[in-house]
């Protein structure tokens, strides 16, 4: 049961109870080539918009290697001389900005993800009178513009002496962070079923005795979904770092920001930038690319 | 590829709840309330009651962070009545909305388009799907100074432009044209911009849509993936052909991840501004600011006003999300 429950992605449970009955899956589709002129046509369109959508990640890894002459004339240009001086610049600019990112983002995905995962295990197993409302409320939060609340947070910082810290953006990333994770987290418990918990119960374990026994083991899917999807989005932050940040507090998108100089830009610095400071995310996303796709319909809510 | 095992359910539909809830005595009810409460706590001060004080803030007379100053100012909304005359206010407002709109028709058609080609695709479904939503894992900092490269007017996209024989090719993200504008169409003094759409918004809405053309794609496809098949052999075997049954049994099918993906993405519109910082901030003539940056601005000397454009957009991002919760709401009641 365990096993089962762990493969699963959060996504599945539901998926299986939808289909009805002793209907067979659908057969997985076979790796052959097109057999109509349609399907190659079809095929002909996708490789196309792919490599159209590649033009960019081209345009970036090629720049950052022209190295240090600068950027060449022409944006498609592939380098004469292809070298990686254009990322020691980089490096010697962003390393202290990506050490404050990655400080900043593992931490607030931590608990943000912990915090998640103990409200989405009461909303979904334990609801109470109005939890339904009251999560709806909260969830507000999630989409808000953190414009209309920057200057309460900045004030609250400096009364907390945290302003421009990291532990400060360490705190506003939680906070801001708890709806997202709690809805992941309700969504994904949903499809735990609740004889578990009943069983737990009936054997007397009350309900944080139920949360690590039972569901905390059962929960490591939902924490990979819920915890790339806040690492992406932590990572990727630019108006907090920005704001609240002061500069030996910055992360990582914010000094790539700083690189664009106010009036010549050294675009194969730049690029060679932009590849550090996409490369832990995209890495991520290739990896664990299917718990990736889980956690992005998350802002879908059901 | 890892990505091509699972899709995400299929958003926005109900679906049957997989499990009963456990039936719980009075006592464990309050002790799960009080688990809750202090996230619930922590979200309404730095949501709602934050929001209240930037309310607050936009009506008084706090100018500069450093020395409040909070009587109300008078007339009541002063500030706001301020901002609406600005060029810069109507500036921003016209950007956020050309942005918007042609930002979500590029987006949700090629996420649609994309999805039914790659849902039909015999070879490389996993690596198409990859690729699409690659960008989606990038900061749109990374995003912008990319784009801003690819148009910047020298040595950009203009150079092909140019090899085609077009002799003036656009400033993009420098030029201040306005397309198909027009002057004054109230013929009153209040509207001090051109509306029509900024030649320097283009690449900043061609690089976001190159960046959530994937999200609406991933969105799609699990929308595909959920239509029986049954359903399109049946028209199949009664002579539809394919435009029949993408127009009768698909597109109507896909109708729950168009409404996720309009509402997800244009909110993610209305707030942009990492982006549009990378890649060209105000613009000549404010022809790319949008309310972010004006907020930005405003920030080191003027509260008030910065509040005021803050609760605009909230007001703004609100009358999109709000609706689309109570809907969610409701469905979870009704199951």
């Amino acid at each position: 049961m365990a096993v089962e429950t762990l493969e699963a992605t959060p996504s599945q449970p539901v998926r299986e109870a939808r289909r009805r009955p002793g209907k067979p899956a659908p057969k997985p589709r076979s790796w052959s080539l097109p057999k109509s002129l349609g399907g190659w046509i079809v095929l002909a369109v996708c490789t196309i918009a792919t490599l159209g959508m590649l033009v960019p990640v081209y345009v970036i890894i090629t720049t950052a290697l022209s190295g240090s002459t600068g950027a060449p004339n022409f944006f498609l240009a592939f380098p004469d001389a292809p070298s990686l001086d254009a990322f020691k610049g980089a490096w010697t600019k962003l390393h202290g900005s990506l050490a404050n990112s990655l400080q900043i983002t593992v931490p607030a995905a931590l608990i943000s993800c912990l915090l998640g995962s103990i409200n989405g295990y009461i909303l979904s197993k334990f609801p109470f009178r109005g939890s339904n409302a009251l999560f709806t409320v909260l969830l507000v939060g999630m989409f808000i513009p953190f414009q209309a609340v920057i200057i309460p947070v900045f004030q609250f910082l400096n009364m907390l002496h945290l302003q421009g810290s990291i532990i400060g953006l360490i705190l506003v990333h939680i906070i801001y962070g708890i709806p997202i994770t709690t809805l992941i987290f309700r969504n994904y418990y949903e499809g735990i079923p609740s004889a578990i918990i009943e069983a737990a119960s009936i054997d007397g374990a009350g309900i944080w005795k139920t949360y690590f026994r039972v569901m905390l083991p059962l929960s490591v899917p939902g924490f990979v979904v819920a915890g790339i999807f806040q690492c992406t989005n932590i990572w990727n932050d630019f108006l907090f770092g920005f704001i609240l940040a002061s500069p030996a507090a910055w992360p990582a998108t914010v000094t790539l920001n700083n690189l664009i100089g106010t009036t010549t830009v050294d675009y194969s610095e730049l690029m060679a930038g932009a590849v550090l400071v996409a490369a832990p995310t995209v890495l991520l996303y290739l990896v664990l690319g299917r718990f990736f796709v889980s956690g992005l319909t998350a802002g879908a809510v059901k | 590829m890892t990505t091509s095992t699972a899709l995400p359910p299929a958003p926005a539909s109900p679906g049957p709840r997989p499990t009963k809830q456990v039936p719980h005595n009075v006592k464990t009810s309050r002790r799960a309330a009080w688990i809750f409460a202090p996230s619930l706590l922590v979200s309404f001060l730095f949501v709602y009651v934050f929001i209240g004080i930037t309310v607050y803030i936009s009506l008084s007379n706090w100018k500069i962070g450093t020395s409040p100053n909070l009587s109300l100012r008078q007339p009541l909304g002063g500030t706001y009545a301020e901002i609406v005359q600005e060029q810069r206010f109507q500036a921003d407002i016209r950007n956020v909305v050309i942005f918007t709109v042609i930002f979500l028709v590029l987006a949700i058609l090629g996420g649609l388009i994309a999805a039914l080609f790659i849902h039909h695709v015999s070879v490389g479904k996993g690596l198409f799907r990859t690729v699409f939503l690659l960008p989606y894992a990038l900061s749109f900092i990374v995003t912008g100074v990319a784009w801003r490269w690819i148009f910047s007017p020298s040595t950009g996209v203009n150079e092909i432009l140019r090899s085609m024989g077009i002799e003036n090719p656009p400033g993009w993200t420098t030029d201040p044209t306005i397309l198909g504008a027009l002057n004054n169409p109230s013929g009153t003094d209040f509207l001090k911009v051109q509306f029509g759409i900024p030649v320097a918004l283009l690449p900043i809405i061609f690089a976001a849509a190159w960046q959530l053309v994937g999200f609406a794609m991933a969105m799609y496809l699990a929308g595909l993936a959920s239509i029986p098949e049954e359903h399109l052999e049946a028209a199949s075997v009664d002579g539809a052909n394919v435009w029949q049954r993408l127009r009768h049994i698909v597109l109507p099918q896909l109708w729950p991840s168009t409404i996720t993906c309009f509402v997800l993405l244009l909110h993610v519109a209305l707030k942009i501004f990492d982006l549009v910082v990378a890649m060209s901030g105000s613009g000549p003539g404010f022809v790319t600011d949008v309310p972010g940056i004006y907020i930005y601005n405003y920030l080191t000397s003027r509260y008030d006003k910065a509040s005021a454009m803050a609760i605009i957009l909230l007001l703004l991002t609100l009358a999109v999300i709000v609706p689309y919760l109570i809907r969610g709401y409701r469905k979870e009641r009704k199951a």
